[in-house]
Order: structure tokens, then C-alpha cells, then sequence
């Protein structure tokens, strides 16, 4: 069972996101793993495990070649990466970097089964894998929320607006998978000295063949953007054991008590 | 040219349009034109409704058990293919929506722009607005190379509103042969129960995130939602652990909602939660920590400990 997982580098979501001269996402500091691809990566090693033989890969699409995150998920249990940074990748939409992410999978000889997460934090179009999964002819479980694997056939729960579906598809396939799926591990000290020296194959678009990209291939142009107007705070008191009787005054001032 | 031709992608629950639709086909038909509307099953049973609201055509698609996303992308196609093609496609921001638009954009090699709250049109140009950083932000977008250009709408951007038109005609589409795209099949489906007003349409909600401590003291929740006849929500946090159905979640990728009164009880206020509820009227949050980002858009804002604060208000409630 071999397995690749997207993996995107995103700048620490604890500081405020800022955008940059180009009216694109600020991604010029550190990046680190988005918090949403680590279920994918704790899946996919226990899928493997389950499954008794075959290794888990990685592809991300970041600038300046970064790996931190990367290592994070090598650390974890991956055995390598594909990691496409290129300064000509700059502006690509989410079309583009399904296209590009889809061409690192092809790049790893292709796999059983490709995970990727339902959105990513900073961008949360929430296209990418879908996209991915047409780019390759593949077929797709998305918001998959329960997986197991028997026998080359994938049986996932998928979550729905009023609960959530059982769903079968041969592999190979590509599924999302929602946060909270499984609990991902920490690396270990052994993990993360072992990630250092783990293979981490960098190219750029045009050795992937996908053109063109950056804001050439993006069929969107940012006209504006503007401050919308900030709600502003009301009061706010200490509760003294008493405050819920301020609640049940406000709920009286509304008449909806 | 200009955006002569919308189609509009629906979704039908329990036999009905959902708001959602019906808020796109609204918006649709502003914009000028004919407007196409796409529903899985049998579209007769919903023409009416959607040409009441402004369609003057349904396509009816039976994918049987299939996922939508590669039957109606191809379906869309096989018709694009065939001479009707849209100038714009409106998708809700929703699952379903979410795969067609995804493998329609692929089909077509056209950029899909995501999680709009609104749309203008422009002679042959549209532009698109996306709220960002928790909504702070509004980023305006214009679509580049040619049409059909595709779009997603957050629900509750637009109001619904029916004009009294005929019930649209129907075309009954086919779904092309999806080779290995059309393997993912659904062999059985559960609904979570619920009582009550619906989450996104409730006049009063109150939600409860982490600073529950534990599952059980959800519970305390729903008893203050019963009390005021509104909805129990959530933080997704909470949805992620397990403790409450997916179909609570209120945000950025949960619903979209807008009563009078929406209480949040051990919630911090992340950007993504706020995104789904900073448009209600009034807003009370109740949470122990002062500095907590909620009280930047509480009407009311109590620094206090979920546990004492709400037994205490569920007593008052009920005494009355
Ligand atoms: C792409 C993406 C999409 C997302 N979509 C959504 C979404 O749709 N909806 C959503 O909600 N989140 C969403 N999130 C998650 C979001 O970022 C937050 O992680 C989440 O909203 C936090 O939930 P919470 O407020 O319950 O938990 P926390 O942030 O952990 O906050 C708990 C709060 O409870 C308070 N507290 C603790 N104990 C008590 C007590 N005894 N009494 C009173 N207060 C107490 C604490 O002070 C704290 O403020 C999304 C995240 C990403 C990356
Ligand atoms: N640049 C990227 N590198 C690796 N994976 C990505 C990248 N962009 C998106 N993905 C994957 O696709 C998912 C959805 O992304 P998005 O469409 O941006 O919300 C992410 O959670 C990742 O799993």
C-alpha cells in the first residue's frame, strides 16, 4: 500500500494573516505544516501499517524552498517528498496548483491512495484535491471522516449536511479528509533525526511540464480590496455571580423572553 | 457579449429547493438573462418552485448512487459540449457544490473562485467579493480569459424572493460514461434526528464551544436553546472532537447564520467561527477569559465561567 499525502506549508496561523504588494496571501516568513494535512499524514501511516508493507510520500508546493514542514511530516513516519517551489508559481490559483500537485503525484510513479485535507487554513478554497482527483481521472471521497481499506476497495463514512454517508470506491482514489479523523501523533526525538537526511526531491513547474502558472495561468485578477465595516464591542462585565440576571435583562430588552 | 446565460447549481431536501438555491437563483436572475437551474432527480417535481424564484430552465440529472461530483461536472459538460453554454455558473458553497464546481473546472480548464458573498456584472466582465481575515477584509475579484466563468457563494449571501414566475421548463440529462471517476458509490445513508427550529434558520441560537470542558455539559446548551425555542450550535472545535453532528457547526465551514440573537457560550471568537456569525443582530458571549477575541463583537460580553453563568440562567429562564 503505497500512499501520497499533500502536504501545504503555511505560514504560522497564530500571527495575522497580512497580504503583500500583489494583493496575494504574505508567505515570506517560516512556514510550517498545516495543522489539517497532519490527520492526512497520521492516516496514511496507519493505512500502511494496517496494510502491512508499503511507505508513505509527500508533495507540497511552497516558496523558497522550504521543508519545515515538510521535515515535520517526514518526522512523523513519511519516507520522502516531492516539495515544486519555483518563484514562477507565484499568484497560481487553486486550478493551477491542482494541476502542478497532480504532476508531483505522477512524478512518485502515482500511488494506491492520495489524501489530502477538506480545506487548507490560510487559502480554504477547499478545490484543490477535488480538482487534483479530475486532473488524474481518479475517483474521489470527499470530507471522508472514517476510512479503512480491504481488500484494494476503500470503505469511508463520509460527513454530509444532516449526518453522513457510507461510502465504497476502488482504489486508486483520492479521498479529503476532515480534522479531528484520527489524533496525529508527535514526532519523536528518532523521527525527527531520521527526517533530516530523508529524501526530499525538488523541482520546479517546468520540470513538472505544467504551464502556464503564477498569475499568467490564473483566470483571476484582484481589483480591490477594502475594509469592511467593523462590528463594534458593547459592554462587557465580570461575572460577580450575578451576571446571568444581566442576560436575562438583556433577552427581556429584545422581547424574545 | 455580455452574461446572457447562468446556470445556477441546487440542491433539493426533503422535495424542496434549499434556501441556499434559491437565494443563487434570486441573485441569478438580477444579473439579466436566462437562467439554467441543475438538480439531482427528477426536476419536475421543483420546477415550479424554481421558476418562482426566477428560473426559466431546470436540468433534471439521476446519478443514481454516485458521488455528484464527476456526474453532474460531466453532464454539464456533455450539454456545454453540445452548443448551450452558460456565461457563469453559480455554485453554493456547500459539499456537493464543492465537488461539481471542482471537477467542472478541471472539464473546462477554467479558475473557480470560492466562498463569495457577492457578484456584480459588468458588460462581459464579473467580479466577484471575497471576505477575508475573519471578514475584516473584503477582496474584489475579477474573472480573466473567457467564460463560463465559475463561482461559489457563502450561503445567506443574497435574500430569496419569489417573483411569481411559471414553472421552468425541463430538459432531462444524461450522465456521460465516467469510466474509473464514477467508482465512488454510496451504499448507505444516515440522518442525524433533530428537533426544534433549524440551526440557519432559527430566530435565537446559542452555541457552546471547548471551554465546556466535556461533552456532557453540551447538554446545558441545548437545555438554554429549548428555553428560548432557538437552535443548539457549535464551534467546530467541539464537532472535531466528537461531542455534537457536523450539522451544528456554525462558520466558515459550517453555517452561515443570522438570528436575533446568538449566544455563545465557551467560545473564543476564531476568525473562522466569527466569519458564520458576526451578521446576527445581537450578539452574547460568555467566556472566562477577558482578552478572549468574542467580546471584540459582543453586544454583551459576561467574563465568567460557563459552569455557574448558565445553570444560573437556565433557573431564571425556567422560573418563569
Ligand atoms: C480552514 C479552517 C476552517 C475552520 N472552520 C471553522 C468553522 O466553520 N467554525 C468554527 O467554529 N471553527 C472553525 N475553524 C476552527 C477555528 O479556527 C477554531 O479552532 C475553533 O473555532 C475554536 O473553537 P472554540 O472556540 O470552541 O475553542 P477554543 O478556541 O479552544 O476556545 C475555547 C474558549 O473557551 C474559554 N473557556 C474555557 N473554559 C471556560 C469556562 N469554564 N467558562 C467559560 N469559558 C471558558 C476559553 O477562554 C476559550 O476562549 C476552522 C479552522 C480552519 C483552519
Ligand atoms: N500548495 C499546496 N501544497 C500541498 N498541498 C496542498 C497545497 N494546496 C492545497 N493542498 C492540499 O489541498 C487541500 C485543500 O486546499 P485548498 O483548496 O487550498 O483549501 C489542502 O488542505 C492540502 O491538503
Amino acid at each position: 500500500m503505497n500512499i501520497i499525502v499533500c502536504v501545504k506549508q503555511i505560514p504560522d496561523p497564530a500571527n495575522p494573516g497580512a497580504l503583500d504588494g500583489n494583493n496575494a496571501l504574505k508567505r515570506d516568513g517560516k512556514l510550517i505544516l498545516d495543522e489539517s494535512d497532519s490527520y492526512g499524514v497520521e492516516m496514511a501511516l496507519q493505512l500502511v501499517d494496517a496494510a502491512g508493507g508499503g511507505e508513505v510520500s509527500l508533495v507540497s508546493m511552497a516558496p523558497n524552498s522550504e521543508t519545515a514542514g515538510l521535515r515535520t511530516a517526514l518526522a512523523m513516519g513519511a519516507a520522502k517528498a516531492v516539495l515544486v517551489s519555483d518563484p514562477a508559481l507565484q499568484g497560481s490559483d487553486a486550478l493551477t496548483t491542482a494541476k502542478i500537485l497532480a504532476a508531483a503525484v505522477q512524478r512518485l510513479g502515482g500511488a494506491d491512495l492520495i489524501i489530502a485535507a477538506t480545506e487548507s487554513s490560510d487559502g480554504y478554497t477547499g478545490t484543490v484535491p477535488e480538482q487534483m482527483a479530475e486532473v488524474l481521472g481518479l475517483p474521489s471521497v470527499t470530507f471522508a471522516k472514517k476510512v479503512s481499506i480491504d481488500g484494494g476497495v476503500l470503505k469511508a463514512d463520509r460527513q454530509t449536511e444532516a449526518g453522513y454517508d457510507e461510502v465504497t470506491c476502488p482504489l486508486p482514489a483520492l479521498i479529503s479528509v476532515t480534522a479531528g479523523v484520527v489524533e496525529p501523533r508527535y514526532p519523536s526525538f528518532k523521527g525527527i533525526m531520521a527526517a533530516k537526511s530523508k529524501p526530499v526531491d525538488e523541482v520546479k513547474a517546468s520540470d513538472l511540464g505544467v504551464t502556464p502558472v503564477g498569475w499568467d495561468g490564473a483566470g483571476q485578477k484582484i481589483t480591490s480590496v477594502t475594509q469592511a465595516e467593523a462590528r463594534a464591542a458593547g459592554e462587557v462585565i465580570e461575572d460577580d455571580g450575578e451576571a446571568f440576571g444581566k442576560i436575562v435583562a438583556f433577552l427581556e430588552g429584545l422581547k424574545v423572553i | 457579449m455580455a452574461i446572457n446565460n447562468i446556470w445556477v447549481f441546487a440542491q433539493v431536501s426533503n422535495g424542496a429547493p434549499t434556501s441556499a438555491s434559491l437565494e443563487l437563483v434570486t441573485k441569478a436572475r438580477s444579473l439579466g438573462g436566462s437562467v439554467g437551474v441543475w438538480v439531482a432527480g427528477d426536476g419536475s417535481a421543483v420546477a415550479a418552485a424554481l421558476g418562482a424564484h426566477g428560473a426559466t430552465k431546470v436540468y433534471g440529472i439521476d446519478y443514481g448512487s454516485n458521488l455528484a461530483g464527476a456526474a453532474v461536472a460531466s453532464a454539464m459538460k456533455s450539454v456545454i459540449d453540445a452548443g448551450d453554454s452558460p456565461d457563469l455558473v453559480m455554485f453554493p458553497q456547500s459539499y456537493e457544490g464543492r465537488d461539481v464546481m471542482s471537477r467542472l473546472s478541471v472539464k473546462l480548464d477554467r479558475t473557480v473562485l470560492t466562498n463569495n458573498i457577492d457578484i456584480v456584472a459588468s458588460g462581459d466582465s464579473v467580479t466577484v467579493t471575497t471576505p477575508i481575515f475573519g471578514g475584516n477584509t473584503l477582496v474584489a475579484t475579477t474573472f480573466t480569459g473567457g467564460a463560463p466563468y465559475l463561482a461559489a457563494f457563502r450561503p445567506k449571501s443574497f435574500a430569496p424572493e419569489s417573483t411569481g414566475g411559471a414553472a421552468a421548463a425541463v430538459q432531462v440529462v444524461g450522465v456521460p460514461d465516467l469510466g474509473a471517476t464514477g467508482t465512488a458509490n454510496v451504499t448507505a445513508v444516515h440522518v442525524e434526528e433533530t428537533t426544534g427550529p433549524k440551526l440557519d434558520e432559527a430566530d435565537i441560537v446559542v452555541s457552546g464551544g471547548r471551554g465546556l470542558g466535556e461533552s456532557a455539559k453540551y447538554e446545558l446548551v441545548e437545555q438554554l436553546a429549548k428555553l428560548l425555542k432557538g437552535a443548539p450550535g457549535a464551534s467546530r472545535a467541539i464537532v472535531d472532537a466528537g461531542w455534537v453532528p457536523y450539522s451544528y457547526q456554525v462558520g466558515q465551514t459550517g453555517k452561515v447564520v443570522k438570528p436575533s440573537v446568538y449566544i455563545a457560550a465557551g467560545i473564543s471568537g476564531a476568525t473562522q467561527h466569527m466569519v458564520g456569525m458576526k451578521g446576527s443582530k445581537n450578539i452574547i458571549a460568555i467566556n472566562k477569559d477577558k482578552e478572549a477575541p468574542i467580546f471584540g463583537i459582543a453586544d454583551l460580553g459576561i467574563v465568567g465561567d460557563v459552569h455557574k453563568v448558565l445553570p444560573k440562567l437556565i433557573e431564571a429562564l425556567q422560573g418563569r
